[in-house]
Formats: C-alpha cells, sequence, structure tokens
C-alpha cells in the first residue's frame, strides 16, 4: 500500500517536471544565496584578519627608534646579547607592494600550517618572496624567486631580512623589533644598551577589522534576506503542488491510506528533495562565491576535499548549515500545507480549486497580522535594545511588509479601476486584481528581493562613501614625509618650503582624556583642514573656536565614551576646554582630542613634530620624492605618497564591494524566475477566464502584450513599494544593528540612481519572466479556447 | 608582523624535512667536509667551529649538589647547523651557519628548559677557538684564563657557573674518529670529563649556591647517522671509583653501540659494541611519549653491573626538536651520577 502510494504520489512529479524543476531550482538558489554570502564572508574576513594581522595589528610590544627612524642591526645585535628576545622585522614599499623582511629563525612562533619549502630555500642564495599571486605580480621577476602563498595579506610580500634589506636599501638597518613573549630571568636594561631606542606597547586590534565586521554582519543580514525570498518561492511550489494533489490524496485517503502514512509520505518526499536541492544549493553557493572572489576559488578546491589543515574542519560545518538551511526552509515553507492537509475532511480534497485562492476573509487575517508586525517593528524601533531586538526588528519590518503587499496592490488596482473608463482597461484592472492571490507570493518575493538589493545597497554604498570620506579627511595631502629627527624635520621643512603649497607639521602625544587613554592632536590653522573636514556635529564657527585656543574637537569614539557633545567641557591635561566639533574616526579605538598648535606645544614643547604634510599638485609628487630622496638623503619609505595609500587601503574594500552588485542580480533573477513559475502556473488555469474576452473580439497577440504589460506593472508598483521598504532596512541596519553592534553609527547616505538602477533591473526580470507564458497565450490554439465553453461547467 | 602573520609563513619552513632533529643528522653530505679515519685532532684549534661539516656540537652537562646535599643537574649546548656548503662564506644574514642554543636546571621535582636559535654571520652567536669562547645571545661559555664561566637564562631560571681544571682530553673512537653505524657513518668527538663546578642556579625562589662536576664533550660531523637510524640513548656517568663511562647506543635497523672507559688517570679505552650491553628497565610517560628513564647497563670486562635512574623522570626538553636530557644517579657494582639523553623515542 505505501509502495503503491508512493508511487501514485511521485507520479505527479514525473508528468510535471517543470514543477519539480521550480521546487528544486528555488530551493537550491535560496541555499546558494546563503551559503555564497556565508563563503564570502569568511574568506573576506579571513583576508581582513590577515591584513590586519601583518599590517600592524600587533599583540606584540615593539622596540623602535625613538626619533622614529630605523634602527641599526648592530643595536639588534647588542640586545640579541643582552638578553633581549627580539625580533627584527625591515619593511618598505618595492613597486607599491609592502614587503617585510623577517628573520624566521627568531621571529615569534605560532600555529603551523603545512607546506612546503625549505629555510636555506627561503633565506640562502636567491632567496624567495612570498605573498598572495596578485601581489607578486608587481614585484620584479629578476629578483629572488616568487612564492605564491594565499593565505597572505593582499598587497604585502614576506623575504628574509637580508634579502629584504638588499631590496628596499636599507643594509644594516631595522625598522623595529618583535619583542617575543617568554624574557628571561635576567636583561641588561634597554636604556643601557641602546639609548635612542624606546618599548612601544602592544597595539590593540586594527581600525580594519572594527571596521569590516560591521559590513560583514550586514552582509549576513543580506544572506539570511536572499534565504526568505528563496524561500517564497519554495512556499509557491509547494503550495501549488499540494493543491492539485488534492484529487489524489482523496483516491489514496478512499483506498484506505491512513492520514499519519500519507503526511508521512508526503514529509519524507519533501526530506529528499530538500536535501538534493540543499546539496546543489551549497555547491551553486561555493561556485557563486567562487565567480565573485577569486579567492574563493581555493575554497572550492577545498570543497572537494583537495585543501590542507583547518579548512577541513570548518567544511562540514558549512554543508551542514547549508543542508540545514534547505531542509529547514522546506519544512516552514510547506508546513502550512501539511497542516492544511492534516486537517482536511475525508473526501473534500477533490474539488479543484484555483491555487491558493484566499478569500476575503484570509485576506483580512493576513491584513491584521501584517499591521501586528509592523505595530511591533514600530515597537522594537523605538523601545528595543540589543542586537536582538535589532534583528527583530528586522524580521517583523520584511514579514509585515510582505504580508501586507497583497492588500495595499489590491487597494491599488481596484483604484485603477475605478478611474478606468474603457471597457477593456476596465477589464484589465479586474483580471488583474483576479490574478493577484495567485500572484502575490511571487511579488511578495520580488519585493523582498528588491527590498534587501536596496537596503543593502544603501549600506555598502555608505559604507564606502564613509570609508572614503574618511581617507580623504585623514590623507588631505598630497605628501608625508615621517623625519628620522626634529632635526631632519627642520631641513626637511627649510627644502621643500619653496617647493610646495603648503608644509603642515602633525603633532601627536599619548594622554590622559576623561580618564582613560586618548591620543592628544595639534593642528595648524590651514585651508587644506577647514575645506576637506566633515564633522558630526560642529558648532558653526568650529575651525576659529578651534584656533583661538577656546576649544577642542573630539572623535566620535571619546565623544560617545565620555558622554560629550558640543558645549561639554573636555579637560585636555588641565585646561578646560569646551568641545566644539565631534569627528568620525572610524575604527579608532583610542578616543583622540584635536587642539589648536600653539596650545599643542606649550602643553608638549618635548614632541616636536617630525611628520610633516605636503600640500602640492599631485603630479608634482613624483618629482619631489625623487628630489628628497637625492638632495636630502631621505630614504623612501619614509615618504608617503597619498594617492598610492588611498588607493591601497580602497583596493582592500573595493574586491568586498564588487561582490553585492553581483548579488543583487543575483536576487533579482531569483525573484524573475519565482514570478516565471507563477505565470505559468496561472496560465494554465487561467484560460476559462480569458476564453470570454477572446470570443468578445480582443485577438490573442493583443492578449498576449496585455500579459506582458500586466507583469510590467504590477512589478512597477511592487518596486515603488520595496524602495521605501529597503531604505527602512538600511536604517535598520545601519542606525540599529549596526550600533547594538558596535556602538557607532555608520551614516546613511541615500543613492537615487542606483534605486533607478535597480528598479529598472526588477522591470527587466519582470518582462522577461511574463515574456513566456505571454508568447505561449499569444499562440494558444483557438480551438483550446473554444473548448473552455464545450466544457463549462 | 606579529605571531600569527609569521606563522603562516615560518613554520612553512622546516620542520617536515627535519624528522632527525636540527640540520637533518640523517640527510645527505654533498660538498660537505667528512671525518676521515686517522686525522689527527689539533687543540686548541679543534675546540673551534669546523664550518665545513654539517653539523656540530658544544655540550656541556654539570651534576651539582647545593649547600643542603640536594642534588640539581645543569646543561648548556650550541649546536651550529651548516644549511648549504660553503663554510664561513658568504657572510651577513646570507650565512648558511644556524646556531640553536639549549639550555636546562633540572631539580628532582622540576625542570626548567630554554632554547635560543640564531642565525650566523651576524655576530648573534658563535664560537671561537682561543680564548675558548662560544655564545648565543647572553648565553656564554667561554674562557677566563684558567676557568671558564658559563651563562644562560630563560623565562624561569638563569645560572652563572665557573669550571675550573682543565683535566685530559679524552678522544673518543679512534683518537677521535668515533664510528656511528655499521655503514660507517663517523664523527670527530672527544669529551673533558673532569671539570670542577661552582656557581649560582638562579631560580624563582631565590639564588642557589651550588658546587660539582662537569663533562664537556664536542662533536662534529656531517652525517652522523645512517638514514634508518630514528634516535640515540648517550650515557656520561661518572663513578666513585674515579672510573668513567662514555656509552651511546644509535636505533636503527639494527642497534649500534659504542663505548669510552675512561681510568682515573685519564686514560680512554675504546669498547665495542659486543662489550657492552644496556637494557630500559622502567619507561616514563612524558609530553606524551613512552622514555626509558631506568636503565641496566653493564661492562663485564670492567666488572661493571650498574642500574642507571633519572633524577626526574620529567626532564623533557621540549624546544623545536625535542628529546630527554637530564642527570642520573648509579647504583649497583660502582656508585656514581651522570647525565643521559636520548632522541627519538615516540
Amino acid at each position: 500500500m505505501i509502495g503503491a502510494a508512493l508511487g501514485a504520489l511521485m507520479s505527479f512529479w514525473r508528468a510535471r517536471p517543470l514543477q519539480l524543476f521550480t521546487l528544486l531550482a528555488g530551493l537550491a538558489l535560496a541555499t546558494a544565496l546563503w551559503s555564497g554570502v556565508q563563503a564570502i564572508n569568511a574568506e573576506a574576513r579571513a583576508s581582513y584578519a590577515a591584513a590586519s594581522a601583518t599590517l600592524g595589528g600587533d599583540s606584540l610590544e615593539r622596540i623602535v627608534d625613538r626619533a622614529g627612524g630605523t634602527l641599526a642591526q648592530a643595536d639588534y645585535i647588542a640586545l640579541r646579547r643582552g638578553g633581549w628576545l627580539v625580533s627584527p622585522v625591515v619593511e618598505g614599499r618595492l613597486n607599491g607592494v609592502r614587503l617585510a623582511g623577517i628573520d624566521p629563525l627568531t621571529a615569534p612562533q605560532g600555529p603551523t600550517e603545512a607546506g612546503a619549502g625549505d629555510l636555506w630555500g627561503f633565506i640562502g642564495g636567491r632567496g624567495q618572496i612570498i605573498g598572495r599571486a596578485d601581489t607578486l605580480r608587481n614585484l620584479p621577476q629578476e629578483g629572488p624567486e616568487l612564492v605564491e602563498q594565499h593565505s597572505m595579506a593582499p598587497g604585502l610580500a614576506i623575504a628574509d631580512i637580508g634579502q629584504a634589506q638588499r631590496l628596499l636599501g636599507l643594509e644594516g638597518r631595522i625598522s623595529y623589533l618583535v619583542v617575543l613573549p617568554g624574557q628571561p630571568l635576567r636583561q641588561v636594561p634597554l636604556a643601557e644598551i641602546a639609548p635612542g631606542l624606546e618599548l612601544t606597547a602592544a597595539r590593540p586590534a586594527t581600525d580594519l577589522a572594527r571596521l569590516t565586521d560591521s559590513f560583514h554582519l550586514n552582509l549576513t543580514a543580506f544572506g539570511l534576506l536572499a534565504f526568505a525570498v528563496g524561500i517564497f518561492i519554495v512556499h509557491g511550489a509547494v503550495g501549488l503542488a499540494f493543491e492539485q494533489r488534492r484529487a489524489l490524496v482523496r483516491t489514496l485517503r478512499a483506498l484506505g491510506l491512513p492520514l499519519g502514512a500519507l503526511i508521512g509520505l508526503l514529509a519524507g518526499e519533501l526530506l529528499v528533495l530538500s536535501l538534493l536541492a540543499g546539496g546543489m544549493g551549497v555547491a551553486l553557493g561555493y561556485l557563486i562565491a567562487a565567480a565573485l572572489l577569486p579567492d574563493v576559488a581555493a575554497t572550492l578546491r577545498g570543497l572537494y576535499g583537495a585543501d590542507l589543515t583547518g579548512q577541513l574542519q570548518i567544511r562540514p560545518v558549512w554543508w551542514l548549515s547549508g543542508l540545514g538551511m534547505a531542509v529547514g526552509g522546506a519544512a516552514l515553507a510547506s508546513a502550512g500545507a501539511l497542516w492544511r492537509l492534516a486537517r482536511l475532511p475525508f473526501l473534500a480534497g477533490g474539488q479543484r480549486r484555483a491555487w491558493a485562492l484566499a478569500g476575503q476573509r484570509a485576506l483580512r487575517r493576513q491584513f491584521a497580522l501584517a499591521i501586528g508586525l509592523l505595530g511591533l517593528a514600530a515597537i522594537l524601533a523605538l523601545r528595543g535594545s540589543g542586537l536582538l531586538a535589532g534583528f527583530g526588528l528586522l524580521a517583523a519590518l520584511m514579514l509585515g511588509a510582505a504580508l501586507l503587499l497583497p492588500v495595499v496592490l489590491g487597494w491599488l488596482l481596484r483604484g485603477c479601476e475605478r478611474l478606468a473608463s474603457a471597457p477593456v482597461a476596465q477589464w484589465f484592472w479586474a483580471d488583474s486584481r483576479q490574478q493577484l492571490p495567485g500572484l502575490s507570493l511571487a511579488l511578495m518575493a520580488l519585493m523582498l528581493a528588491m527590498a534587501a538589493n536596496t537596503g543593502v545597497s544603501t549600506m555598502v554604498s555608505s559604507f564606502r562613501l564613509t570609508f572614503a570620506g574618511f581617507l580623504d579627511q585623514r590623507l588631505m595631502a598630497e605628501l608625508y614625509v615621517d623625519a628620522a629627527t626634529p632635526a631632519e624635520a627642520d631641513r626637511v621643512r627649510d627644502y621643500v618650503t619653496p617647493r610646495v603649497d603648503a608644509v603642515l607639521p602633525l603633532m601627536a602625544a599619548q594622554t590622559m582624556l576623561a580618564g582613560g587613554p586618548g591620543e592628544l592632536r595639534g593642528m595648524v590653522d590651514h585651508a587644506s583642514f577647514r575645506d576637506n573636514w566633515q564633522f558630526l556635529a560642529a558648532l558653526p564657527d568650529a575651525w576659529d573656536r578651534l584656533h583661538s585656543g577656546r576649544g577642542v574637537m573630539v572623535s566620535e569614539q571619546l565623544a560617545r565614551r565620555a558622554d560629550l557633545w558640543l558645549g561639554d567641557v573636555l579637560g585636555v591635561e588641565g585646561t578646560a576646554l569646551p568641545v566644539v566639533a565631534v569627528v568620525g574616526d572610524y575604527g579608532n579605538p583610542v578616543g583622540q582630542a584635536i587642539v589648536t598648535a600653539s596650545l599643542f606645544a606649550s602643553l608638549h614643547p618635548e614632541a616636536p613634530p617630525h611628520r610633516l604634510a605636503l600640500r602640492l599638485p599631485p603630479g608634482e609628487v613624483p618629482g619631489l620624492v625623487d628630489a628628497l630622496v637625492r638632495d636630502l638623503g631621505i630614504s623612501r619609505d619614509r615618504l608617503t605618497d597619498q594617492a598610492a595609500l588611498k588607493a591601497y587601503s580602497m583596493g582592500v574594500f573595493e574586491r568586498t564591494f564588487a561582490v553585492t552588485g553581483a548579488l543583487n542580480l543575483l536576487t533579482l533573477a531569483v525573484a524573475g524566475f519565482a514570478m516565471l513559475m507563477s505565470l505559468l502556473t496561472l496560465a494554465a488555469l487561467r484560460l476559462p477566464q480569458l476564453a470570454p474576452v477572446w470570443a468578445l473580439g480582443l485577438t490573442r497577440a493583443r492578449l498576449g502584450r496585455l500579459e506582458l504589460l500586466r507583469a510590467v506593472l504590477l512589478a512597477g508598483l511592487v518596486t515603488l513599494l520595496a524602495v521605501p521598504l529597503g531604505l527602512a532596512l538600511a536604517w535598520v541596519l545601519l542606525a540599529v544593528v549596526n550600533v547594538e553592534a558596535f556602538g557607532w553609527r555608520l551614516p546613511m547616505h541615500l543613492f537615487p540612481a542606483d534605486y533607478a538602477w535597480l528598479a529598472g533591473l526588477a522591470l527587466v526580470a519582470a518582462a522577461l519572466a511574463a515574456w513566456w507564458p505571454a508568447r505561449r497565450l499569444a499562440r494558444t490554439r483557438p480551438a483550446d479556447l473554444l473548448r473552455v465553453f464545450a466544457n463549462e461547467r | 608582523m606579529n605571531a600569527r602573520g609569521l606563522a603562516l609563513i615560518l613554520w612553512l619552513l622546516p620542520m617536515a624535512a627535519w624528522p632527525q632533529g636540527f640540520a637533518g643528522l640523517g640527510s645527505q653530505t654533498e660538498g660537505f667536509a667528512r671525518p676521515v679515519r686517522g686525522h689527527r685532532l689539533e687543540f686548541p684549534a679543534d675546540h673551534g667551529p669546523h664550518p665545513d661539516f654539517r653539523i656540530e656540537w658544544w655540550y656541556l652537562t654539570a651534576n651539582l649538589r647545593g649547600p643542603d646535599g640536594a642534588p640539581f643537574g645543569a646543561q648548556w649546548t650550541l649546536f651550529r647547523s651548516a644549511l648549504a656548503p660553503g663554510g664561513q662564506d658568504p657572510q651577513g644574514w646570507d650565512s648558511p651557519q644556524q646556531w640553536m642554543g639549549n639550555a636546562a636546571v633540572t631539580g628532582t621535582d622540576w625542570h626548567h628548559f630554554s632554547e635560543r636559535l640564531a642565525r650566523g654571520g651576524v655576530g648573534q652567536a658563535g664560537v671561537v677557538a682561543e680564548p675558548f669562547r662560544a655564545f648565543v645571545d647572553d648565553w656564554v661559555f667561554e674562557q677566563n684564563g684558567q676557568t671558564f664561566d658559563l651563562r644562560a637564562s630563560g623565562s624561569d631560571f638563569a645560572y652563572d657557573l665557573h669550571l675550573a681544571g682543565t683535566g685530559p682530553v679524552v678522544l673518543h673512537g679512534e683518537a677521535g674518529y668515533s664510528v656511528k653505524s655499521g655503514a660507517g657513518q663517523a664523527s670527530y668527538y672527544y669529551s673533558m670529563p673532569g671539570l670542577e663546578v661552582s656557581g649560582t642556579l638562579w631560580l624563582r625562589d631565590g639564588p642557589v649556591a651550588v658546587t660539582g662536576t662537569a663533562w664537556f664533550d664536542h662533536e662534529w660531523s656531517s652525517q652522523p647517522l645512517a638514514a634508518d637510524q630514528t634516535g640515540w640513548d648517550w650515557f656520561s656517568l661518572s663513578f666513585d671509583s674515579g672510573d668513567r663511562l662514555m656509552a651511546f647506543w644509535l636505533r636503527g635497523a639494527e642497534r649500534f653501540g659504542s663505548a669510552t672507559w675512561i681510568g682515573p688517570d685519564g686514560q680512554a679505552t675504546p669498547l665495542t659494541d659486543a662489550e657492552i650491553a644496556a637494557r630500559p628497565l622502567a619507561w616514563h610517560q612524558v609530553a606524551g611519549r613512552d622514555v626509558p628513564t631506568r636503565w641496566q647497563v653493564d661492562v663485564p670486562s670492567r666488572g661493571l653491573d650498574v642500574t642507571v635512574q633519572a633524577l626526574n623522570p620529567d626532564a623533557w626538553m621540549g624546544g623545536r626538536f625535542p628529546y630527554w636530557e637530564g642527570p642520573v644517579t648509579v647504583t649497583g657494582s660502582r656508585n656514581g651520577q651522570g647525565y643521559l639523553e636520548m632522541t627519538g623515542h615516540e
């Protein structure tokens, strides 16, 4: 009996391969988007972690030259001979690549990563430079052997210290010494060995990591939304399949199949299908990730078991999470259908109904639920606190809006119907409204996809704008000179003053601010700052107040920590100053206060500036760099070209930004696919409704065009509703979730052009989805239309 | 650059290639000098380094006692390994010479160990023959007139020891040519077993004045082990009778033993594999490995029938190339003390 029942249930899918495909594809795409985003996230996180690990987010103390220069190799040896466990690092830029020279024998030890290679190959003979492929491409090919190592930070290359000293022109010099843990019981004091050197504290986790954590949290939210879109598709496909099998269900029950067995069979069928789709989805997700991020190609290799060490342990978890999402999603999507089936009166299943034609009562219930959810969202937005409340707000907002959609669309269509006077127009609107229940799931999916895209685009672009603006503000000068000593700074200043537009000394000192460690900066009065700096909040004459010595500017972190805002008074080393401006200082965990240069000089006469910012036309930067190297003997690694630095910093982020654009397209494609499937399903059911109109004289071609127009119109309406929803979503991500998770707010910017582009894409997706059904309708054989009348019930 | 960043690069590098420990004692040796039978060692020149050879070590072990008679052991070792042939050249960071220092202090229920690694060619480590001076970082073993100073420190110990009495130089094997396997692997190997020690151990609880005796070894080669040899058990024993025994067994496809009997006058007599015997009596688990820390050692021709027992069975040298090394007490037909080194036990 069970076997026969199973055969009967399966025959349904055999007869409708397209529907089976919809179900599998919907679920697979949903899982793919979810796991793709997860993979990208993990990969990007690892690459940022590598970047911050190697770019100076340092957990170890360092010994550096007190004057900010390099230190002599002889000092390193003297320190080792004095009992100091230190390891030398020489750093500099080579063809735009950050090259770090290390001594593998004394370098701090950590967890090992398996791999080939030998110590002598690294340090001896020709030597090696280790880095990622894209980094190595910029390095001279005739020098040391270039060895590709995927796990290195972008833009960073490692060589043995001897090789690096040669390549950087720093023979006998060392940039800094890393102080290893577990120093011996006895040591000669540092001041006795090398009075010119000083010990600096370990640097806390870097700015980069803090900025990107927020980005990744938002990307994860996007992954969840993409999955929700997919679940809507599955819900549609499963609901349809159940409705269509009502007759079959009645027959099977009549033949004596117990209800429990029937539900078990259907649930088992769903489990198998969802596992199958989930498996395809995970693999597809990695393909997406691999296509979007070249680095994930390595991850993909690992997917098939070809990778090494730690990653292998993570991968089954990803598989499980993908499959779990697929099965859980399918269960969620079909719970309603199974529940209805379980409560179906015996033999009542046979009546043929249009799929999911919700009655007025059901629609009212849905409306009430939507209003309830949106109310909950409002309460959470006003009163909620904590990350959980933030995500709850997100869920309530999206679900409430989705449930509200059919009701609102119904109102809009009814309004249009009232305005229409021509009979065809009236019929068109009425027919659209009549189709609404069948299309509503696909339209909900489209709206969620559009809203997610709008929200995520806003988030990503705001993020990028903030970051770029922050870089512009912090790196407004064209060239930075890091003089080794105050005397050298004076020589540089004398040398460059006639050659550049402005020389701006940069002053900084560690101090206590509002009871915590902080950084005090001195700023000279110059248009560069006045023109470039943007404030989160400022008094109208903030610059004048600052430079008259009657004000202080504080960073957002300090402001939030010490609960300071405009007009509040901050004690700066004994001087009470009112806050005149709050500046964004993304990523810097240390609070910062900025005072005018003269005040700084009186507070810290011992810290003369040796860092100079030079303003000059960008085209003259290379010439000046060469001149400084040639005439003053400044080493190249003490000169920072702003354009290069900015390009480098942005490059780290660009890759992740590029991903979201592609994901936008993918989600819309998924939503368009849902619409196509709904329209195809409806097409068969709608013949009885179209035949009379055809009989009244509307040509099939016209009917087809109207079908197409309807799809585009509906998509247009959905898009109009989705944009504000997307903006609300972005607001929740930036102003609620981000603040709860990280304690600072990412400023939100609007990008109308992006939204217009997304709306265009949505319309195109809808048109593409409707094209085939409309074409089929236009080519329906007249005989089929006539048969409607023959079969009139 | 920090630990995580470096780790990625760093220990991509050598470990897998060094199954037999620092410098790959059993691996290929093209381009390096080889010990030659009949070569005559010259002192003090041969106290210094032999950079044409691939591997070399200066090894000092001391059996010490505190003011209350409490026993201690101290060890100071400097290994040299050439990653490529070429002797002293090139200098600077390109030098193929690498150095590793190991130092330890052992009590009955504690064992402190420290390790230093250094590049050759930049002045961080090295050895000169006359006046003798071996160093890595702040660890020093140097001649100071007629005596030697020995210093080392780790995160939980330090010591300052003075060694007096040059004693006789004992050449092992055939006038210093010490065979290590049936296939003919060999090294140059000599000892100075009778140094008198006084000095201070610096421990967390404070300084401890100590006196005792020390045993100095110097050995160099290019391939001291056969490819199948996985480790060795090495004994340096000083008996109350004034006799001494240096004995080692190399474990491989076959067990290969060799020994030197040293009379109270410093007279050295080589002993062949057939004349000596050693077997484990008790095993101890340390650092996840089973190590024999109690041995029966027999030299029938000398009437030796003794039990050798580790002072502290947990004397594990947990560096990058881990091994067991610690002071031992000898009981049986003769009583005494000494040091035991065991490598390659799994």
